[in-house]
């Protein structure tokens, strides 16, 4: 492997891995209160297509990724409603909520195709920038996102673990009687986390659209908001380890993209499902031990004391 | 100790369940620095008082006081604000969490940022206090049942309760745990708390409470102060006095024929125990052809266990087990029951039925390949089958569409019974099968199992109900601790013997 190779791979990593963070921690949150969202392919297009359109329409791109951490915040909701308030499955609840999410992407980023956009600003310290192999490469000229992302996963950590609303997320999540008898309200705590989840998941979408492509196109996520639910479990639940995954997985769709510019004799099919192949690897590897991490009460609707 | 005014007073409580009344007009009362031991059978209704007086069940009638003033308890939360606090019988405790997180769930005054460091004081300095050392950091899911229980109780402490309401504490721990335990309470009483302690355990009671209420029936039917009570009036009150002994005589019924061959052996069966459960030790037991083996004893003394180890659910540790003279230690499930034996488990709901399923094909379940036609089901022949079955036992046959997780307790216990009964089987392995039942099908139960026992089936009944035991049992043995500690022939029984060696408090030959 050449210098540039890694370098590019380098910058990739953190460039793509910026958005599976944010959705992996995201649905991390969703998760440790006992809740699957399997929509959040969807909550990343929704993020992605109302960041877009609001930037398109507003010139400002910091308005874009407010709305769209709103968005995602609110589809977020309306999944709570169904699966806490109305106790809905919550796999299927998920998957029509992905598709919900297709559509109403499609809807709202339809009038701006095409539309070319100013994203978010970026920005490389000088001291980075003298670096000798980087100058030349995008590597550490990133946006304000990409620079707070561990700060954001070391914040979640905190939140969970640290603080008492983080107790009570975690108690829901494993056992929702517990923690009712002990005092706590199930239903509020796994509105407040979906509401959190769903506004990352959000900005994890804005990222993609505002400062990776710097365009939409229809079902411009491919798969990154299932790759970020696997990620969960690749981190065992852990908002931490989450960076290492996000890295990881970011890094291997960077290598396969540069591969490909390289002219690889590597088949471009193959090389595009390195990161799903990946994907595949870590499920079966983490099978086994999946349940000793996950949320005890994970997937399961809560129906009330007794 | 002297106490002036108590602390708690329950005032005609009565609470009612359908048709049953769990509590019918109790009255209690507990002051400051004293262990009141709540004594009772099975279904007495010590249970529901605690969970009434803790919040969790709202009473149809009656009143709370507190230091004399009347409060309402609408939930637990109300109790906690009050200084009332409960250790359930299955605890509520969160595995995947630390001894100090769920510690700090409990705690009312929580900041939002939590302080490892101060909680972590905190629970060492009760834990030293009151002899409740447990590591704050540890994994619930890796203490052991009797550190989970100090766990349960640091929670009530560190929430300022002052009244400790512990439902049946000692059903899950060792015997050493319980002494442990006892030590706790006398520290915790030195300090003023008060205890309500509930069991069916004579033995206990006797070893560490100041004061004794009796219930029975879902009412009180007496108590005893300090130094007052003796084993045998504790007895005899428990089960109801001079009325079941008399019903416990042996009723008349020719001696079972002898000589006949063994349907099942149990040689020094042994099983090791998960969690809550009981462990089985060196279990001897013989059930012949035409006979009922009855197995008195307290629940949790292993007979879900021992029905477990029959079945084949658990296997054994040690031991062997016979079947008809061949060894079937290692038979399958599916062997035993291809076999001929039927099993009427402790809990129809989770072990015997699958509730979204319909009735008829429940009825199917267990059957094995009997009703098999090429990949279907012979629906008709099933149906024929089981309606005779039903109407061997007297009752009405069901509904066979609906799901069998819509009927009462009482009706799906019929359905498994008609099911299990519907092939002659050679061995029968009942738990608790009258439980739920009104008093006409209870008896067509007993009928059809005396009826199984005159055409050769060898039959185990597992009951708390000493009357049906006495009514049924050819032979009975008294289970107690995972250990068969009394063997009695027809005739030879006494209640107070069993009495006793159900609770442990007489001549228990158990480690």
């Amino acid at each position: 492997m050449t210098t540039p190779l890694v370098l590019g791979v380098l910058a990739g990593a953190v460039l793509s891995g910026t958005s599976l963070l944010y959705a992996t921690l995201g649905e991390t949150i969703v998760e440790r209160s006992g809740i699957v969202n399997l929509g959040l392919e969807g909550l990343l297009l929704i993020g992605a297509s109302v960041g877009f359109s609001v930037t398109a329409a507003t010139g400002n791109a910091w308005l874009g990724l407010a709305a769209a951490a709103l968005a995602g915040g609110l589809a977020n909701a309306l999944f709570g409603w169904l699966v806490v308030t109305r106790m809905a499955n919550q796999l299927a609840s998920g998957l029509a909520m992905m598709f919900f999410g297709f559509g109403v992407s499609a809807l709202v980023g339809a009038p701006y195709i095409g539309s070319v956009i100013v994203g978010l600003p970026k920005w490389r310290p000088a001291w980075l920038a003298s670096l000798p192999w980087v100058e030349s490469t995008t590597l550490f000229n990133y946006d304000l996102l990409t620079w707070v992302a561990i700060p954001a996963a070391t914040f979640v950590w905190w939140a969970l673990f640290r603080t008492r609303w983080g107790l009570g997320v975690r108690a829901v999540g494993e056992s929702p009687a517990a923690a009712f008898a002990a005092g706590r309200n199930p239903a509020a705590l796994q509105y407040q986390a979906l509401c959190s989840g769903g506004v990352l998941a959000g900005v994890a979408g804005a990222h993609l659209s505002l400062s990776l492509t710097l365009t939409w196109a229809e079902y411009m996520t491919a798969g990154r908001g299932f790759i970020a639910i696997a990620l969960v479990i690749f981190s065992k639940w852990h908002p931490l380890r989450a960076i290492v995954g996000a890295l990881l997985f970011g890094g291997t769709e960077a290598l396969q993209l540069q591969l490909q510019a390289r002219g690889s004799e590597i088949s471009p099919f193959l090389l595009e499902m390195a990161p799903y192949l990946l994907t595949l690897v870590v499920l079966l590897a983490w099978g086994g031990s999946r349940r000793l991490a996950a949320p005890a009460s994970l997937g399961r609707t809560f129906y009330g004391s007794d | 100790m002297n106490p002036i005014a108590p602390i708690l007073e329950v005032r005609r409580i009565t609470k009612r369940y359908g048709a049953v009344t769990a509590n019918d007009q109790v009255d209690l009362s507990l002051y400051g620095g004293e262990v009141h031991a709540l004594l009772g059978e099975n279904g007495a209704g010590k249970s529901t008082l605690s969970k009434v007086i803790y919040g969790f069940t709202r009473p149809d009638s009656g009143e709370i006081l507190l230091a004399g003033k009347q409060v309402v308890v609408p939930t637990p939360r109300e109790a906690r604000a009050l200084g009332i606090g409960m250790v359930f019988q299955n605890f509520m405790l969160i595995p995947a969490l630390s001894v100090l997180e769920n510690i700090a769930l409990f705690l009312t005054d929580l900041p939002f940022i939590v302080h490892p460091k101060t909680i972590e004081k905190r629970i060492r300095e009760f834990g030293e206090r009151f002899g409740l050392v447990v590591d704050p950091s540890a994994p619930v899911r890796q203490l052991s049942v009797g550190d989970q229980q100090k766990v349960e109780i640091l929670k009530l402490l560190l929430a300022q309760a002052r009244v400790l309401i512990l439902d049946e504490p000692t059903k899950v721990l060792a015997p050493h745990e319980v002494s442990a335990l006892f030590r706790i309470f006398e520290s915790l009483k030195a300090e003023g708390y008060s205890i309500l302690f509930i069991t069916h355990k004579l033995r206990e009671v006797m070893a560490c409470a100041d004061r004794i209420t009796v219930m029975r029936q879902g009412r009180v039917v007496g108590g005893f102060g300090p130094g007052e009570a003796d084993l045998d009036a504790l007895v005899t009150m428990m089960f109801g006095g001079q009325e079941a002994a008399e019903q416990l005589e042996p009723a008349e019924r020719a001696v079972p024929p002898s000589g006949v061959g063994s349907i099942l052996e149990l040689r020094g069966a042994s099983c090791p125990a998960q969690g809550s459960e009981t462990v089985l030790r060196g279990l001897d037991l013989t059930i012949g052809a035409g006979e009922i083996v009855g197995v008195a004893g307290v629940s949790g003394s292993g007979q879900k266990e021992l029905g477990d180890l029959i079945l084949g659910l658990r296997s054994l540790s040690v031991g062997s087990k016979w079947f008809c003279g061949v060894d079937a230690s290692s038979w399958s499930i599916a062997r035993m029951r291809e076999n001929g034996v039927a099993f009427v488990p402790e809990d129809p709901l989770l072990m015997a039925a699958v509730p979204g399923m319909s009735v008829r094909e429940n009825l199917v379940l267990g059957t094995g390949s009997r009703y098999w036609k090429g990949v279907s089901v012979d629906w008709s022949a099933l149906e024929t089958a089981m309606g005779e079955s039903f109407h061997a036992l007297a009752f009405p046959v069901p509904r066979l569409d609906p799901p069998a997780g819509a009927l009462s307790g009482g009706n799906l216990q019929r359905i498994v019974i008609a099911r299990e009964m519907a092939h002659k089987p050679k061995l029968v392995v009942a738990l608790y099968p009258t439980r739920g039942l009104d008093v006409r099908s209870a008896t067509s139960v007993r009928d059809l199992l005396r009826r199984a026992r005159e055409g050769g089936s060898g039959i185990l009944l597992i009951s708390e109900d000493l009357e049906e035991l006495a009514e049924m049992s050819d032979r009975m043995f008294v289970l107690y601790g995972g250990a068969l500690v009394g063997e009695f022939k027809r005739g030879e029984w006494q209640l107070e013997e069993v009495g006793h060696l159900m609770t442990g408090s007489r001549g228990a030959a158990h480690a």
